[in-house]
């Protein structure tokens, strides 16, 4: 299947890029995105902890099921104010 | 009333906005971008939106608020892109019938927003370097990191 990948802030940074079409296997959930993504990209490994993910613009948990056509988004600690 | 913009935020048509003729109080908190921080020179600062998740987030803190107090009107305006020092980022404005219930609710939309609406702030110091911020030295009133 494949999902909309959205890349913000320090992760859109250390990435590359922002929005990017990623394949993903069938059953995966929203934690097999950071995993592909710190595989790819080691240094963005140390913020691993305080990244959230958000699934057709809202929060889930690590374990939320993707599904094909998904926009997914890491938010990396937010800043507004 | 939620909004992303990119121009400057005209403050006073937001105040007009949520007033109304039962309204007692319109409490406003205007979020300024500040010259310094951790000690060092900023000389501008840029911001960053998920917009169509910013919004959505912005609107749902807005229903937060209003289980929580009797508001009138509601208004949550936020600035992206490059904000110069001294400028508003974000303005907020409640009304209501008494004071209480406007400053506690505006309070928390600020709070609020800062926890959970996806926009990231950058400082361009004047050593050259450029970070992105992080809320590790404020801590607001809203309680949980919610959803």
């Amino acid at each position: 299947m494949k999902i909309q990948l959205k890349l913000f802030s320090m992760a859109k940074e250390i990435a590359g890029y922002g929005d990017r079409t990623m394949e993903l296997p069938s059953g995966s959930h929203a934690e097999t995105v950071l995993n592909m993504l710190t595989d790819r990209h080691p240094k963005l490994s140390p913020w691993r902890p305080i990244l959230r993910v958000a699934v057709n613009w809202e929060y889930v948990d690590k374990t939320y099921p993707l599904q094909d056509g998904d926009e997914v988004a890491i938010i990396p600690p937010v800043s507004g104010g | 009333m939620v909004s992303i913009v990119t121009e400057s935020i005209d403050v006073k048509a937001i105040v007009n906005a949520v007033g109304t003729s039962s309204a007692g109080a319109i409490d406003v908190f205007i979020g300024t971008t500040r010259d310094n921080s951790k000690g060092r020179k900023v000389l501008q600062l840029e911001y960053e939106a998920y917009t169509p998740m910013a919004t959505k987030k912005m609107e749902m803190i807005e229903r937060e608020a209003t289980e929580r107090w009797e508001i009138q009107e509601m208004a949550m305006v936020h600035r992206v892109g490059i904000v110069p020092p001294g400028e508003a980022s974000v303005v907020i404005a409640v009304s209501s019938a008494h004071r209480d219930e406007a400053f506690k609710a505006c309070r928390y939309l600020i709070d609020r927003l800062k926890e959970v609406v996806p926009i990231w702030k950058r400082e361009y110091f004047a050593d050259g370097t450029v970070e992105w911020s992080q809320h590790t030295h404020e801590q607001g009133t809203a309680g949980k990191i919610g959803q």
